[in-house]
C-alpha cells in the first residue's frame, strides 16, 4: 500500500494495464509528450512508445467515433477527452455508434473514453460543468466516477478489461487528493458496486464524484444537530447499485441525492425517481436533490461558489427533508 | 495494366452487379406491397462502385458502408438471403431483424457495417485502420461515403487523421451527385471532391464510378498502398443514383436528359459490352439468369422465414429489477 495522489493511481492504473495487454493504447489531446494537462498519462510515451500512446489533433467528434471501431476490431482504447464540457461534441460516436453494435451485431467494444468535469476551479461557463446525465442517459454504456485514489485506480483497470464502453469521469479538483492505494497488480473494483463512506441511522445521502466530500463534510454538519448520517458514494452511476441503495433506505427512511450537473433531467432527478420506483414504502419523507442550478457556472469566485452544490447546501436539504 | 481484374475475377463482379440489381429491383417491389418496413435506399446504377471497389479484398479486411450499403454487403461477401431476410424483418436475417436494411453488419466478413448517420462511416474506418496498425495487422479498412457525406466536419477530422497517421484506409468517395435531393452543385463549391486529397496529402485519383473495372484497378492500387504501410488514399468514383433518395422519395429534381444519358451508361450494360467478347454472350446471359435466381429464391425463402420475438437486452439494461 502506497500513498498515491488520484493523478498518479489513475497513471499506474494504465501503466499496469498497458502491460499486462498490448491492444490497449492510448489517445487524446496532450497525453504523449506533455503527459496530458492534468498529468494522468505523464511517462507513459517514453515507456509504451508513439504507437500506444498518441497525441491526437483536435478533432473529439472523430476520435470517440475511432474509438468505438478500434475497440470492436481487436483493440483496447482509452480515449481521454480534456474536459466533460467537450463531450457534446462526441456525442454521436456514443448515441449513435457505441450504444447499437453491441445488440445489433453482437460484437464486443471494449473502450474507456476518460474525461473530467466539475467546478471549483475558476474554469468559467464552458469548462467547469459536470454531464453526467448526458452519458448516463445512454443504454450501452457503463458510466463511473471514482472519488478516492484507490478507487480511481481500481475502476480503471476494471474499465479497460471490461467487455463493454466504459465512461470514466474524473474530477479536476480530485487529482492532488493523495490516499493510499493498493499496489498488488491485481487489484481491481467491480463496477456496479457502490462503498459506504459512514454508516448511520437518521438518513441516507447517495453522492457522486466530488460531491462525496462535501457529502461527508455535511455529515459531520448534522451530527452537530444529532443527525446520523449514512454517505453512500455510488461509485458507478450506471449499472447503478440499487441494493445498497435499498438497503440503506430501509434502514434510514430518508434519503438525499447529491450531483454536481444540473437540475432538470439531471442525474440527481434520475436517481430519485429510482428511489421512488424502488424503495417508496421504506421513504419517510421525499427525496431531496441537492445540484448545480440551471444556469452557467460564473467565473469570479463568490459567483462560482454561490452555485456549486456544498456541504452547507447538502446539510440544510437533509434538515429539510427530516422535518 | 496493373491492377487489372482476372477475367474470372470480372465474371463475379458481373455476377455481384446483376444480384444487387435484382436485389433492389424485388425490394423496391416488396416495399409497394408493404413487405418490408421504413425506407429503402436504393442503389440502381451505382453497383459498380460498391462491387468493383470490394472485388480485391480479404474477409479480413473491413469495409464501413452507409445508408446505401446493398453493393457494398454484396461485394463483401454477404448472402443474399441474410441480407433480404433482414430487410423482412426475419429471424435468418444477419443481425435477427434487430438491424434493417441500413445497419447491417457481420463481423465474421468484415462489414462494419451499414451506417444510417450521414458522414459516419469515414471515422468508423478510420478507426479501424488504427486497431490495425496497433495490432501490427497487415489488414486494410475500406469506407464507402458519399458526396453528400464528404461535407461533414467528421470527413476532415478523418482524412487528416488518417494521413498524419499513414494509417491503412481507403476511402472511396461514392459520388452519386446528390445529398438526399440537394445537387452537389448547391453542397459545395468543388465539383471534383477528390482535390481535397491535396490538403491532407493524401494521393487521391477520379475514376467512372458506373466501370467496375476501373473502379477495381485505382481501388486496387490504393489497397496495395495501404498494405504497404503508406497510408490513406481517396478515390472519387463518378455515378450516379438512378432511383429516388428513398423509397419515400417523390422525385422531381433529376432532369430526364441526365437519367437517359446516365441509363445509357449503365454498369451492368457496360459491363456486359466489356466482357462479351472474352466470355461469349451465352455464358455471360447464363450468368445474369442464375444470379436473377439467387435472389429469388433467397427473397421467396426469407418470406417463409420467421419473424423474431422479442426479449430485452440485458447487457445494455441499467439494472436487473427493471427487466
Amino acid at each position: 500500500m502506497a500513498k498515491l495522489r488520484y493523478a498518479e493511481a489513475l497513471n499506474q492504473a494504465l501503466r499496469e494495464e498497458m502491460q499486462r495487454d498490448p491492444s490497449v493504447f492510448l489517445f487524446g489531446e496532450d497525453i504523449a509528450r506533455y503527459g496530458g494537462v492534468f498529468k494522468v498519462t505523464r511517462g507513459l510515451m517514453d515507456e509504451f512508445g508513439e504507437g500506444r500512446v498518441r497525441d491526437t489533433p483536435i478533432s473529439e467528434q472523430t476520435l470517440a467515433a475511432m474509438a468505438v471501431s478500434a475497440a470492436m476490431t481487436g483493440t483496447r482504447p482509452v480515449l481521454e477527452i480534456m474536459y466533460a464540457d467537450f463531450m457534446p461534441l462526441v456525442l454521436d460516436a456514443l448515441i449513435n455508434q457505441a450504444s447499437v453494435y453491441e445488440y445489433l451485431w453482437d460484437v464486443s467494444m471494449p473502450f474507456v473514453l476518460r474525461t473530467q468535469g466539475g467546478g471549483g476551479a475558476g474554469a468559467g461557463a464552458q469548462h467547469s460543468k459536470s454531464l453526467d446525465s448526458l452519458v448516463a442517459h445512454i443504454p450501452g454504456l457503463k458510466v463511473v466516477a471514482p472519488v478516492t485514489p484507490a478507487d480511481a485506480k481500481g475502476l480503471l483497470k476494471t474499465a479497460i478489461r471490461d467487455s463493454q464502453p466504459v465512461i470514466f469521469l474524473e474530477h479536476k479538483l480530485l487529482y492532488n487528493l493523495r490516499d493510499d492505494v493498493p499496489d498488488d497488480p491485481d487489484f481491481t473494483v467491480e463496477i456496479g458496486k457502490a462503498r459506504t463512506v459512514c454508516e448511520g441511522a437518521d438518513i441516507s445521502i447517495f453522492a457522486t464524484s466530488r460531491m462525496v466530500l462535501e457529502s461527508q463534510k455535511a455529515a459531520e454538519l448534522l451530527a452537530a444537530d444529532g443527525i446520523s448520517t449514512e454517505v453512500i458514494d455510488l461509485r458507478s452511476l450506471r449499472p447503478l447499485d440499487l441494493a445498497a441503495i435499498k438497503t440503506s433506505i430501509a434502514k434510514t427512511h430518508h434519503a438525499v441525492v447529491v450531483n454536481e450537473g444540473w437540475r432538470f433531467c439531471g442525474y440527481a432527478a434520475e436517481l430519485s425517481a429510482t428511489i421512488m420506483d424502488h424503495a417508496f414504502d421504506d421513504l419517510d419523507g421525499p427525496v431531496a436533490r441537492v445540484t448545480l442550478p440551471d444556469m452557467p457556472v460564473p467565473y469570479s469566485e463568490p459567483l462560482e461558489m454561490a452555485v456549486l452544490p456544498n456541504a452547507a447546501k447538502i446539510a440544510d436539504a437533509a434538515r429539510a427533508t427530516l422535518r | 495494366m496493373k491492377n487489372s481484374p482476372s477475367t474470372t475475377e470480372r465474371i463475379e463482379m458481373h455476377r455481384k452487379m446483376v444480384l444487387v440489381r435484382r436485389l433492389e429491383e424485388r425490394l423496391g417491389e416488396l416495399h409497394k406491397t408493404g413487405k418490408t418496413r421504413g425506407p429503402i435506399h436504393r442503389c440502381d446504377g451505382q453497383e459498380a462502385v460498391g462491387i468493383g471497389a470490394t472485388a480485391m479484398l480479404a474477409a479480413s479486411d473491413y469495409v464501413t458502408s452507409t445508408h446505401r450499403g446493398h453493393a457494398h454487403y454484396v461485394g463483401k461477401g454477404l448472402g443474399v438471403h441474410g441480407i433480404a431476410a433482414e430487410i423482412l424483418g426475419r429471424e435468418t436475417g444477419y443481425c435477427g431483424g434487430r438491424a434493417g436494411h441500413m445497419l447491417i453488419g457481420e463481423k465474421a466478413s468484415g462489414v462494419m457495417g451499414g451506417n444510417a448517420i450521414v458522414g459516419a462511416s469515414i471515422p468508423a474506418a478510420t478507426g479501424m485502420a488504427l486497431s490495425i496498425q496497433v495490432r501490427r495487422a497487415s489488414d486494410v479498412a475500406m469506407c464507402f461515403f458519399g458526396d453528400g457525406a464528404a461535407q461533414t466536419g467528421i470527413c476532415h477530422e478523418s482524412m487528416n487523421i488518417a494521413a498524419l497517421w499513414r494509417l491503412p484506409v481507403v476511402f472511396v468517395l461514392e459520388h452519386n451527385q446528390f445529398g438526399l435531393t440537394v445537387h452537389h452543385s448547391v453542397q459545395s463549391p468543388v465539383a471534383d471532391l477528390s482535390i481535397r486529397g491535396a490538403g491532407y496529402a493524401i494521393p487521391s485519383e477520379i475514376v467512372d464510378g458506373n466501370d467496375a473495372v476501373a473502379v477495381y484497378r485505382a481501388v486496387a492500387t490504393a489497397v496495395e498502398r495501404a498494405r504497404r504501410g503508406e497510408g490513406p488514399s481517396l478515390i472519387e468514383a463518378k455515378t450516379y443514383r438512378m432511383q429516388g433518395f428513398s423509397t419515400s422519395d417523390m422525385g422531381g429534381y433529376q432532369s430526364e436528359e441526365d437519367l437517359a444519358a446516365w441509363a445509357a451508361r449503365d454498369p451492368i450494360r457496360v459491363s456486359f459490352t466489356s466482357l462479351v467478347d472474352a466470355v461469349g454472350k451465352e455464358r455471360l446471359e447464363e450468368v445474369e439468369r442464375a444470379a436473377i435466381a439467387e435472389v429469388d429464391e433467397a427473397i421467396e425463402a426469407a418470406l417463409e422465414a420467421p419473424l423474431p420475438t422479442f426479449a430485452v437486452y440485458e447487457k445494455t439494461a441499467p439494472y436487473a429489477e427493471t427487466l
